[in-house]
């Protein structure tokens, strides 16, 4: 099937297959490796991209199901001079170690704080909760989305 | 990135991690990411039986579907002398069956295709005609007389044994237990689990014929170690085969076996020419690769009415699946390093039996997070110690303390023959206790009981035994366990420091150039950490059993003072010294008494390459294989404070507090985060992780969905302690560390659901301690919602 899909801000178009899961989508076809591979049933949350700005968990979309819409992976999250807020948190509050599970985390993290800038501890880990880290046991990712949180600039702070 | 200090980072710092950037950045490079040209994909059949005789395999009709390349079966490689592999315990393991399937999962035939997809299509055209067999799963039944026999290829092998092993002073034992005044004796489960990292197993094999190059990249925690025994397997020249263990998300255990993914990748690209990828899927992982723990337990302990031990037994059943392909250091230890049972206790005698038995199950056993079989050793004990508390009447704390090695009988010969590099166990527990407010617990838990709540307060202290070698009793295939790291130094004072481990999250590239910092007395930022590459790195083992700090970090340590000794025959050249009136200042050589008379490292090794002293070679660059006296033995001292749901049976961690000594730290940030994704595993370990199969052998925990992990919502806020006592032996006083969370948080979980639940007479829970577990034990004991 033709699709045309708006990753990171530049216009894709693909013939794929409809079985073709996004994530192998983003990685195979597109080459952007960023976005991992956990589990096939949505629990890891390794493959966590924006569908229109929205969390979705790529092993569990069909690519074909993003025409005509926008995706956002880690590699486009970033200005690729600047880094944001919630990925400079992760490097400050140690919030990482192998790093297979971070970019997931990561775009779970940036998504909650634009729906929620000012999160208890509780909300971040309800929040990150579909999302599995085996090396860090969440706290410094927790610490991380915090440090996001503590070091966002917000045009209506101080307004 | 962060600002950094202008002297830069040293050995001690908190400092942030140097190989975050590429990481936040989505630009890790893990084997998944490995894109060759030409490279080809794959898939494997896998066997839906756990016993079954395989009478054909008919791949004719995968191999006219289109974008198919190869199907690779037990008889191409039979043919080939390959269907079969050794083990890293001396056993052997078929690559693809050949005659039967032993377990579920196993790998039966290798598609090879143009991509992923085609290749899974492909499975299912591939008739494999199964004569389902008999099963063995629970293995205390596997010595029945009428259990099917699993491994009758081997000859003369006539029933499931796989060894007996026993250690420790039997009669003398024995005696202890018949005059003691209290003996308490335990039966417990350690249930199998998995190691589960998030990024599983592969590889993508690419074999040149032109050059006869054999390059595998590799989700390796002993890149060096599985090179040599690659070319032991395949007959391949070990010159010519490079394994390239790129970025690994996550180890624990699961990444130090060679599993048949991996020879068949290798051998398909051999046959076809190109390269060629295995990646696992997630269930394939859980399934098939290896498993850790599964071993029945007795624990008995004698003692004196007030609390004194005499004797520790234990009797062990160790499941070890289809094929014995436990990781351990070396054939001598069937079951690792279980003989520490003793733990961090005074005890007179002790002595342990173990069984190992064949199953239909995936084969192993690997360390998941522990050094080998130490979570079972330590569970037993620690669990067994609160059966005897509630046997005297007595308070666990105290009964622990009552039999601890003093810090004066250091360094301590354990009746079990082990030689403890120091250590302080009540100055230890004595801080577990002031930050958990023991006294208040007391009251709280007094008062919770009283509202008619479930609360309990789980004690566990402990020993670890990490950071194998040393090479005289810790080996694999024969290779000793010693571990090296080179350092060169270059004209402008910056540094590459290439290693023979290899991290898998742990932090390699920041923490060892903080050591080689703290010797050099430059900035560890102009250190590069260099590992995983076979062509590009010295001989070592790998990182695994915690042993990375104790034997790599100390080689780290070793080789910069090389170094420095070079720099300051260089530096007594320049500034027309004798050496012996040189003083090391931490960052400079410098004339006695004349601090204005001094070189820095950087303009010593501008000298090493522009001006070297006659007699000298140029460049300063050296090597270092270091072989470690001893093991480490780091130790923890560790409170969970839990509260049950009286209608769910739903565990809560409450609180959980961890001490810990690892000897002297590198980098205390990392060790904290190590010390959280530990307490994180055992935790999970105690709750929820399990591998469980049903009576025909169908595995019930294949995907995510059944093989629960600690999620954000269930990790408690860890509340973390130090003691410091520096490790007698090695070179920077340091102990390994990231496993003692995995090995001592299973029993204080178990513990204090156990005291939550001892009023209603409850004296032993096996794990996982699932709601509907310990839902079952509340209505068996009368507790009503």
């Amino acid at each position: 099937m033709r699709m045309q899909v708006n990753v990171n801000g530049e216009l894709r178009e693909a013939d794929v297959e409809p079985r073709l899961l996004l994530v192998h989508f983003i990685r195979d076809h597109l080459g952007l490796t960023g976005t991992h591979w956990g589990c096939d049933t949505s629990n890891c949350g390794a493959c966590t991209v924006h569908l229109d700005g929205e969390p979705v968990k790529s092993c569990t979309v069909l690519a074909v199901r993003t025409d005509g819409h926008e995706v956002t992976t880690i590699e486009g999250i970033w200005s690729g001079t600047e880094l944001t807020p919630v990925q400079e948190g992760f490097h400050q509050e140690h919030g990482l170690q192998c790093g297979f599970c971070t970019p997931g985390m990561i775009m779970t993290g940036t998504e909650f704080l634009e729906r929620n800038p000012n999160p208890t501890e509780r909300e971040i880990r309800e929040a990150i909760s579909g999302n599995l880290c085996r090396c860090t046991g969440y706290e410094n990712i927790v610490k991380a989305i915090q440090w996001a949180a503590n070091n966002t600039v917000r045009e209506e702070v101080g307004a | 990135m962060a600002a950094t200090p202008t002297q830069g980072h040293t050995f001690g710092d908190r400092m942030p991690r140097k190989e975050d950037g590429r990481f936040i950045r989505g630009k890790g490079k893990y084997v998944d990411d490995v894109r060759l040209p030409g490279m080809l994909h794959s898939a494997i059949v896998r066997s839906p039986f756990a016993h079954a005789k395989i009478n054909n395999v008919d791949v004719s009709a995968a191999l006219e579907l289109e974008g198919v390349h190869a199907v690779i079966t037990g008889a191409d490689l039979e043919a080939q002398g390959l269907a079969w592999m050794p083990t890293l315990a001396g056993d052997t393991q078929a690559v693809l069956a050949t005659d039967k399937v032993r377990f579920q999962g196993q790998e039966v035939a290798f598609v090879v295709a143009n991509d992923r997809y085609i290749a899974q299509d492909a499975l299912e055209l591939i008739d494999v005609d199964y004569e389902p067999l008999g099963t063995v799963i629970d293995s205390r039944k596997a010595l029945d007389e009428d259990a099917p026999v699993i491994r009758d290829d081997k000859e003369g092998q006539e029933d499931n044994s796989i060894f007996f092993w026993d250690a420790g002073d039997k009669e003398a034992t024995e005696k202890a237990f018949q005059e003691a005044e209290v003996t308490v004796r335990q039966e417990m489960f350690y249930p199998r689990n998995h190691p589960a990292p998030m990024e599983t197993c592969g590889a993508v094999a690419d074999y040149d014929v032109s050059t006869g190059e054999m390059t595998i990249y590799m989700t390796s925690q002993a890149p060096h170690a599985h090179r040599t025994l690659f070319s032991m397997v395949s007959g391949l020249p070990e010159h010519q085969i490079r394994i390239i263990s790129p970025d690994i998300g996550g180890g624990f255990g699961n990444k130090v076996p060679i599993y048949p993914g991996y020879v068949c990748a290798a051998a398909a690209s051999l046959i076809l020419n190109r390269p060629v990828k295995w990646m696992e899927s997630r269930s394939e992982n859980l399934m098939s690769t290896s498993f850790a723990r599964d071993y029945h337990m007795v624990g008995e302990i004698a003692a004196t009415r007030d609390g004194e031990i005499l004797g520790v037994r234990s009797e062990i059943i160790a499941d070890h699946g289809a094929f014995n392909a436990h990781a351990q250091p070396g054939y001598e230890w069937p079951t690792g390093f279980f003989p520490i049972f003793t733990s961090c206790y005074d005890v007179p005698a002790a002595y342990a039996e173990a069984t190992g038995v064949y199953s239909n199950k995936a084969p192993g056993g690997i360390a998941y997070r522990c050094s080998f079989r130490v979570t079972e050793a330590i569970y037993l004990m620690e669990r067994t110690m609160d059966v005897l508390a509630d046997e005297l009447g007595m308070d666990p704390v105290e009964l622990r303390r009552k039999n601890f090695i003093k810090k004066e009988q250091m360094p301590y010969l354990s009746i079990m023959g082990w030689e403890y590099d120091g250590g302080d166990y009540d100055a230890g527990l004595d801080e577990a206790l002031r930050i958990a407010g023991y006294e208040e617990l007391l009251e709280e838990q007094r008062k919770a009981r009283e509202e008619g709540r479930l609360m309990g307060i789980g004690f566990s202290t402990f020993t670890e035994i990490v950071g194998a070698g040393p090479g005289k009793k810790c080996h694999i295939a024969g290779i000793e366990m010693f571990d090296a790291a080179e350092l060169r130094l270059h004209p402008t004072g910056k540094a590459i420091l290439k290693l023979g481990v290899k991290s898998q999250g742990q932090g390699h590239e920041t923490t060892f150039a903080q050591i080689v910092a703290g010797e050099l007395g430059i900035p560890a930022e102009n250190v590069e950490v260099r590992e995983g590459d076979t062509d590009n790195t010295p001989f070592g083992l790998g990182t695994y059993g915690s042993r990375s700090t104790p034997v790599c970090g100390a080689a780290t340590a070793m080789v910069s003072r090389k170094i420095r000794e070079k720099a300051k025959k260089i530096a007594a050249h320049m500034l027309e010294a004798a050496e012996g009136d040189l003083e090391w200042t931490g960052d400079r050589f410098q004339v006695k008494g004349s601090p204005d008379q001094s070189m820095n490292m950087e303009e010593i090794s501008f000298a090493a390459y522009t001006n070297v002293p006659e007699g000298e070679e140029a460049g300063l660059e050296s090597v270092t294989y270091y072989d470690p006296p001893e093991m480490t033995y780091p130790f923890g001292a560790y409170i969970c404070i839990v509260e049950i749901d009286r209608g769910t049976g739903q565990v809560e961690v409450k609180r959980f507090i961890a001490v810990d000594d690892c000897g002297v730290r590198i980098n205390p940030m990392v060790i904290e985060g190590q010390m959280h994704g530990g307490l994180a595993s055992g935790i999970g370990t105690a709750l929820m992780e399990v591998i469980e199969f049903d009576e025909e052998g169908n595995h019930l925990n294949s995907s995510f969905m059944d093989y629960l992990m600690l999620t954000s919502t269930e990790a408690p806020k860890y509340e973390l302690g130090e003691i410091v006592t520096p490790s007698t032996h090695h070179p920077l006083g340091a102990r390994g560390v990231a496993e003692s969370p995995t090995v001592g948080a299973p029993p204080a979980v178990v513990n204090a659901v156990v005291d939550a639940l001892s009023p209603y007479g409850v004296r032993h829970v096996d794990m996982p301690l699932t709601p509907s577990r310990t839902w079952s034990i509340l209505r068996e004991h009368g507790v009503e919602a």
